[in-house]
């Protein structure tokens, strides 16, 4: 394509009429199988189960498949465990992406300077992030557990719990194992990308600002923060809904229990699919996360807009 | 001034090694698990190290399990994913690196979108379309799947390693008379190799990761993957902890492996991911 642009100053070699419709259809070649992928086994399902949300789908029912109109929308108006998975996915959500943020702009900072085994260092902090989701889910559920785990005979001997029990069932309390689960599994993430902004930032603008007599805290202030400013704003935006989608942990550790205390939409979407095999209501929940999810997206958008015409 | 040079110093390592142990206690605390003999799982609850290790659990796992299965299934379904992604995103990530087409926009907003939506609402859908074409409970269902879920991702990160290889290289032999695709066969893909290898590892990683489509979409213990074999031996024997994480310690030594091979391009992949886990 490049090459026809070129040559079009010169009409004495124009290629033949083959080629050139070869040459057109090129890049539609290259990208078919791959579009053609991502449109039946994405793009069509999601139609389908879009339209799933307005008929009664159970898979074991046989009778099941007719339209229910906004039946499922009704049931969900009505329905605790949907509120309360709101609430959970919003106190999920907060939290996790919070934690992993601060922890992991410390981790990044103090990545950022050359020492002796920084590369080891880098190599086993990071380390979480390769471990699959599902173990590192089993893996802390296990550290909760009294049985085999050391945190709450630890916790109990600092004082912090009146006895070493599992807080993954407490109700008051379960939230927050998957929440620290996550954040192990998440620092690595929020440190590399930030670690790699970091390392754009010019080193002379630091070697400037420190003859002109800066202290650590005010070079942190007004070269390094409004330097990572983009990509904190980027990367926080589009976490918050990766994790707010992400139930693979709190599937792992309480599938949600005790008592619906840490079901949060994803999760419960699942649950209504895998467990009761109720298709179509979980179409219904699916449809309203979405939603949510196009909502936030658009409050960015305008956001951003708003802010540019600010400037 | 030199006392508190020293002491920053002091600080910024024991940071740093605080990470470093948080990181890795988890890990440690699995290998611990797996290497204590049964009679002393209780008696010895939290001592950091067991007085006497042994391989007992890990030697049960290996001859008189279902796990060398699981971890063959998942070998094989991570594995295929990983080649027939690379092999798609190499093409697409080329389309989009070096070629202007109409839809370009469209497809590469068509991707960016997959990365954004919660693909947990797929589930019920997909499980119904696999379902009569006999794709459920199928090795075969959970590549097809996998593959189209990480060709997006993999596509941005091929096309940013293309973007790095410069265009002279192809219009030069192309000036000699190759086709494109001769040029992009023999002299660009094998520049690309590191980045093949990245994306390779990338996907792998990912798939050998999922849990929530391969529970779905399947329920013999034939077909079934690590994740799904682990989750049903922690309902079933939920006394034998020994056993369950020597098989956790298994499922990490691939996903450590790969790591190693992607480590130097972690940057690279989170970025062109940017959503990705």
């Amino acid at each position: 394509m490049a090459y026809a642009a070129r040559h079009e100053g010169l009409p004495a070699i124009r290629p033949p009429l083959m080629k050139r419709i070869a040459d057109a259809s090129a890049p539609y070649l290259y990208t078919a199988p791959a579009l053609i992928l991502i449109v039946t086994v994405m793009l069509v399902p999601l139609v389908l189960g879009i339209s799933y949300a307005f008929r009664d789908i159970q898979l074991l029912n046989p009778f099941s498949g007719g339209f229910v109109g906004l039946d499922h929308f009704r049931a969900l108006a009505q329905d605790q465990a949907f509120f309360r998975s709101l609430r959970n996915t919003l106190w999920w959500t907060g939290a996790s992406v919070f934690l992993q943020f601060a922890f992991g702009l410390i981790l990044a900072l103090l990545l950022d300077k050359p020492f002796h085994g920084r590369a080891v260092a880098q190599a086993l902090v990071f380390l979480p992030w390769a471990v699959p989701s599902f173990l590192a889910g089993l893996n802390w559920a296990w550290l909760f557990n009294p049985v085999v785990g050391p945190l709450p005979h630890w916790l109990f001997a600092m004082g912090i719990m009146s006895q070493p029990t599992n807080i993954l069932s407490d109700p008051q309390l379960a939230m927050w194992g998957p929440i620290v689960a996550n954040i192990w599994w998440g620092i690595p993430f929020f440190a590399i990308t930030l670690l790699a902004a970091l390392q754009a930032i010019p080193r002379d603008l630091y070697e400037a600002a420190s003859i002109d007599g800066a202290g650590p805290l005010q070079r942190f202030l007004s070269i390094t923060l409004p330097f990572l400013a983009p990509t904190i704003a980027i990367t926080i935006l589009l976490r918050t809904v990766w994790i707010s989608n992400f139930a693979d942990l709190i599937i792992v550790m309480t599938n949600g229990g005790p008592a619906d205390r840490t079901q949060i939409v994803a999760s419960y979407i699942f649950t209504q699919a895998f467990k009761r095999l109720d298709f179509g209501y979980a179409s219904a929940i699916a449809l309203v996360l979405l939603a949510l999810l196009l909502a936030y997206s658009l409050l960015i958008v305008i956001l951003r807009q708003w802010l540019l015409s600010k400037d | 001034m030199r006392a508190n040079k020293a002491f920053l110093i002091i600080a910024h390592r024991l940071a740093i090694l605080a990470y470093i142990a948080f990181a890795l206690f988890p890990l440690f605390w699995l290998l611990k698990v797996a290497v204590t003999p049964n009679d002393l799982l209780y008696s010895e609850g939290i001592r950091l190290w067991p007085s006497r290790a042994s391989l007992e659990h890990f030697d049960f796992v290996l001859r008189h399990s279902a796990f060398p299965v699981f971890f063959r299934n998942s070998l094989i379904v991570s594995g295929s994913t990983a080649v027939i992604v690379t092999i798609l995103a190499s093409l697409s990530g080329y389309a989009l690196s070096r070629f202007r087409f109409r839809g370009k926009y469209w497809l590469v907003t068509l991707m960016l979108l997959t990365q954004m939506f919660p693909l947990v609402m797929l589930v019920a859908p997909i499980f119904k379309i696999l379902s009569p074409l006999g794709l459920t409970n199928s090795l075969t269902g959970l590549v097809v799947v996998y593959t189209a879920f990480n060709v997006p991702f993999a596509t941005f990160l091929m096309q940013s390693f293309f973007d790095g290889i410069p265009k002279d290289l192809e219009e030069a032999a192309m000036i000699d008379g190759a086709t494109q695709f001769v040029a992009f066969r023999q002299i660009i893909l094998p520049l690309t190799l590191p980045g093949i290898a990245a994306t390779l590892g990338f996907v792998f990683t990912a798939a050998w990761s999922e849990l929530l489509f391969s529970l779905m979409l399947i329920s013999g213990n034939a077909q079934a993957t690590f994740p799904v074999g682990l989750l049903s031996f922690v309902s079933k024997f939920s006394v034998d902890f020994g056993q369950m994480m020597a098989a956790g310690v298994l499922a990490l030594i691939p996903a450590c492996l790969f790591f190693l091979l992607i480590q130097r391009y972690l940057v690279q992949g989170l970025t062109a991911g940017a959503v990705k886990g």
